[in-house]
């Protein structure tokens, strides 16, 4: 067991290390480091300061082994628009994104799961049809429209919701989250929602798959000639069975959530990551987008190897040829 | 101990039909068998692959999926006929008074669930009681088939058994509600020889000593001579002959299963050629009209072309053929 | 060059294509509606009643207009005008043009070199195989917006420059389809038979594998053309996809996005519906000729 997650560790180390080098190659070696690294307007004498900071005069390796260095004691450039470490600023607007991806990821499973699971039971009958056909659609509504749609029913046509921004955040567990207030959950709807849409769509297809492969298995036939309910078949038998490569996949999406998170908190005008990273290449405050690179390709990684060991875990067939 | 001959019959199969309709035609699995069992009473069903057996037994639990289903005839258990009965009453004598056996256990148990998960909701899908009793019934029943340190063992996942010891697990779920009939399909042919005669054993002993019909499907005649007291043959959805163990096997009237007795490698002598069937069992889609084995059959003549009906030798031993083999014939059999 | 093409063409791939489409009245429907809007595409600029990027005939002062107004020149603005006074309905055609161009263009693109690199990763096995797949395995772990976003971020704004982002982000789905293709072929005799004639590796890859893993490709193909289109979309709205000068229905969606609140609905909602029209149409083609050629594969 450990062998396993020692390998999967140097694993996640080598793709953090190789995309390091990427960036780096990226922002030093193909563009000019101090356009990227420097306002417009900066003075001759910031221009000396950054290049010996940066060590632009050294050669190349000596440039990444600086780079290493800054980045891992947290370093990583300073922001043009805020004027702060760029490293700072993310980790500031992080839990709002965090926040938003865990709700859409909750309304996924606990939506995709049951409608999956009645799809995949009721296979060729109309509901099925409907509901692929509905998944269908679901990933292929443009997500930044379908926001659209949702604030012009909800809020401007309805107005049952609020249009944008994120509401009074409590303190849970010592956590600063929406879920604290009622106010706070008001505005977390309508983008939460949006954010799901593709991930219920994506969810539903999984558990339907993995019931119609399920089904005809021996081990249901079996279930079945001991007399069990089938209540008791689907939501036992057949959901443990189908629940470890779902949880595995929804994991791995997790990251992709973040990802098209950038899409919804830029129409919701929601405080996270992503509105960030939008506004950052536009005004080009290029040293966020560099410290975004860096910690969502870390925060990705780390994800994989979570799922990994988690999958390991959950499957008693694999954990105990681990053992 | 019962007494086979007075005991009550609870098992009567009459001409069951179950026909499977594919978009290739329409294959008729179980065309036409009849049978009896009585309690404490061990039927072997033999067949090739392809013959129904294994249908016949679905048919009797109700579990037979589409593209199939049941088209005729009666299943009488004890009385109650469950050719028509609703899907609730099927569910509460599954796994309670008619168990089933699978072939290959590592199949039939769900690899992510842990034996005592599988044993303990065996017992609460029939009994309403507490899950400490449902637990000491499913190490009891453990016990019962011979798997030592129960307590222990129950707690496993199906893949950290053997072969063996999973196909035991699988009669002791059988045996959890103590049934009135188990149908077993074939559950020892993916085992080791030696193994194989040991459950034998045990599920000869567990049957007289629990009154319990067994019927055992097999494609194997030797495996059904040792363990049981009548047997069925059947080919190509019929059973072309039944009876005692020790009249089917001494006195075969129907070529087909003294071609089955002669091809086995016992009975043949070393060095000596084995005896085959000729020809090859027919596609289910393609059977030859009337008496389905006269295309394979050293004795078929014109009459074969149509169905034979059953003939009654002796009170048990009935066989189909126009051309049952006299007992001059049987002497030329090896 | 003839001779290939109609082994492409043959192997009745394309007639079980349009049969399994034809079976099913949900992919009939959706097949003939993305044939609809290809042709719209096409003939843009003589269907439209005004050419929006002309400036000669845009009048400012008919800007936001609702549906169904009428200019000064007695036109009827089917759809309403934007905040420019343009056309919705002429915009939105000169925009499909844009998306689906842009969207065919990429997903070609990627299709070919995506399924060059798997043929050739399935074709050589060994190191080449294996440095092929690490890096299709490591681009297939972060989402495509992700990657899309950060490569235009480095590259800049500019048309084909969103192109190569959309090809980069796609050319590993078909590179795995097409080695998880060629991989079974590759084992069959006429590839052993090719061999022993002498042809050369491209001939052999080209003539004789490709046409035989095309099945899957064409399954994948459809999709990631709708992809292509939807995260064009996406990554106009967002302001770092196609030029103001190259509106394709993303840069419309997004100007709509402004006057939303105010309630000037038929900025957005047209082109919008007209986008989702197009890629869902395209996903359901897609997902019908998946059914044809792997049942077994789902989702």
């Amino acid at each position: 067991m450990t062998a396993f997650v020692i390998r999967r560790l140097l694993q996640a180390l080598a793709v953090l290390f190789v995309t390091s080098v990427i960036v780096f190659a990226g922002v030093y070696a193909i563009g000019d480091p101090l356009e990227i690294l420097l306002p417009a307007d900066a003075t001759m004498a910031e221009r000396e300061q950054v290049t010996r900071s940066l060590g632009l005069d050294k050669p190349l390796i000596v440039q990444y082994g600086l780079f290493l260095w800054n980045a891992l004691h947290g370093d990583l450039g300073t922001s043009f628009v805020y004027n702060q470490p760029s490293i700072s600023i993310i980790l500031q607007r992080l839990p709002a994104t965090l926040e938003l991806a865990f709700s859409a990821l909750f309304l996924s499973i606990i939506i995709g799961i049951p409608l999956g699971l009645w799809s995949g039971l009721r296979r060729g009958t109309t509901v099925d049809e409907t509901i692929m056909t509905g998944s269908i659609l679901g990933f292929s509504l443009p997500n930044f429209w379908q926001g659209m749609m949702l604030i012009m029913i909800f809020s401007v046509y309805l107005g049952w919701l609020p249009s944008t921004g994120r509401g009074q955040t409590g303190t849970i567990f010592g956590v600063e989250t929406s879920f604290a207030t009622w106010d706070g959950i008001r505005h977390l709807i309508l983008p939460a929602v949006n954010l799901s849409l593709a991930k219920i769509a994506l969810v539903i297809r999984l558990t339907r798959a993995g019931v119609q492969e399920t089904m005809p298995l021996d081990f249901i036939k079996f279930a079945r000639a001991r007399g069990l309910s089938s209540r008791r078949i689907v939501l036992v038998h057949v959901l443990k069975n189908i629940l470890i490569p779902i949880i595995t996949v929804i994991g791995v999406e997790f990251g992709s959530l973040i990802a098209f998170a950038v899409v919804t908190e830029t129409i919701f005008s929601w405080p996270g990551v992503g509105k960030l990273i939008i506004d950052s290449i536009r005004v080009l405050d290029r040293p966020i987008v560099v410290a975004y690179i860096l910690v969502v390709v870390t925060m990705f990684i780390t994800i994989n190897l979570i799922v990994d060991i988690l999958y390991s875990i959950l499957d008693p067939r694999i954990r105990s040829k681990a053992q | 101990m019962m007494e086979l001959k007075t005991a009550e019959t609870i098992l009567e199969v009459r001409d069951l039909q179950t026909h499977f309709f594919t978009p290739q035609g329409v294959v008729k699995s179980v065309d036409g068998v009849s049978l009896t069992l009585k309690r404490g009473e061990i039927l072997g069903l033999v067949g090739e692959s392809g013959s129904g057996k294994s249908i016949t037994g679905f048919s009797i639990l109700g579990l037979v999926d589409p593209p199939g289903r049941n088209v005729g005839g009666s299943i009488l258990f004890r009385g109650e006929e469950l050719l028509n009965a609703s899907e609730e009453r099927l569910r509460s004598l599954r796994g309670n008074r008619i168990a089933m056996i699978f072939q290959d256990p590592m199949m039939t148990l769900n690899p992510v669930l842990s034996i005592k998960t599988h044993m303990i909701e065996t017992v609460l899908a029939h009994d309403n009681v507490g899950r400490e009793e449902a637990l000491a019934r499913s190490i009891e029943a453990l016990r019962m088939v011979g798997i030592s340190q129960p307590e222990t063992r129950i707690e496993s996942y199906p893949h950290e058994f053997s072969g063996g010891m999973r196909q035991r697990v699988a009669i002791a779920i059988a045996l959890l509600h103590k049934p009135d009939l188990i149908i077993a399909d074939e559950p020892t042919t993916a085992l080791d020889v030696t193994i194989q005669s040991q459950i034998l054993s045990e599920v000869q002993k567990l049957c007289r000593e629990f009154g319990m019909g067994l019927i055992w499907i097999s494609h194997d005649l030797g495996v059904v001579a040792g363990l049981a007291d009548r047997v069925a043959v059947m080919y190509a959805g019929r059973i072309v002959e039944q009876g005692t163990v020790d009249e089917v096997l001494d006195s075969p009237r129907h070529p087909y299963t003294a071609g089955l007795i002669g091809s086995a490698p016992a009975a043949n002598r070393r060095g000596a050629r084995l005896q085959q069937i000729r020809g090859a069992a027919p596609h289910p889609l393609n059977r030859p009209e009337g008496c389905a084995f006269r295309t394979r059959c050293d004795y078929a003549t014109d009459m074969c072309l149509k169905e034979p009906p059953e003939t009654a030798g002796s009170r048990a031993h009935r066989w189909r053929c126009f051309h049952p083999l006299a007992d001059a014939q049987l002497e030329t059999l090896p | 060059m003839s001779a290939l093409t109609l082994r492409l063409l043959g192997n009745g791939m394309l007639s079980t294509a349009l049969n399994g489409i034809f079976a099913s009245t949900k992919a009939t429907i959706a097949f003939v509606v993305c044939l609809i809007l290809v042709f719209a595409a096409i003939f843009a600029p003589w269907l439209a009643p005004q050419n929006p990027y002309d400036l000669m005939q845009i009048d400012f002062f008919d800007a936001r207009l609702p549906p169904l107004s009428k200019s000064m020149s007695g036109m009827t603005y089917w759809l309403g005008t934007d905040t420019q006074g343009r056309d919705m309905l002429s915009a939105m055609l000169y925009g499909l043009r844009t998306s689906l161009g842009v969207g065919l263009l990429a997903g070609f693109l990627a299709l070919a070199v995506g399924s060059a690199l798997g043929l050739l990763a399935a074709y050589a096995r060994g190191r080449l195989d294996a440095l092929i797949m690490r890096i299709v395995d490591l681009m297939l772990g972060f989402p495509t917006i992700l990657i899309a976003l950060l490569i235009l971020a480095i590259l800049g704004q500019g048309t084909w420059k969103v192109i190569l982002a959309l090809v980069l982000v796609q050319w590993a789905y078909f590179a795995r389809a097409a080695r998880g293709a060629a991989l079974v072929e590759v084992n069959k005799d006429y590839v052993e038979a090719a061999r022993c004639l002498g042809l050369g590796w491209g001939r052999i890859l080209f003539s004789h594998l490709l046409p035989n893993c095309l099945p899957p490709l064409m399954v994948i193909g459809t999709i990631q053309i709708a992809n292509a289109i939807a995260t064009e979309a996406t990554l106009s709205f967002l302001g770092i996809g196609l030029p103001i000068t190259e509106p394709s229905l993303g840069l419309l969606i997004s100007n709509g996005y402004q006057v939303l609140l105010a309630g000037l609905y038929w900025i957005s909602v047209f082109p919008g519906l007209l986008l989702l029209t197009l890629v869902f149409s395209i996903n359901i083609v897609g997902d019908r000729l998946r059914e044809v050629f792997n049942p077994r594969l789902a989702a």
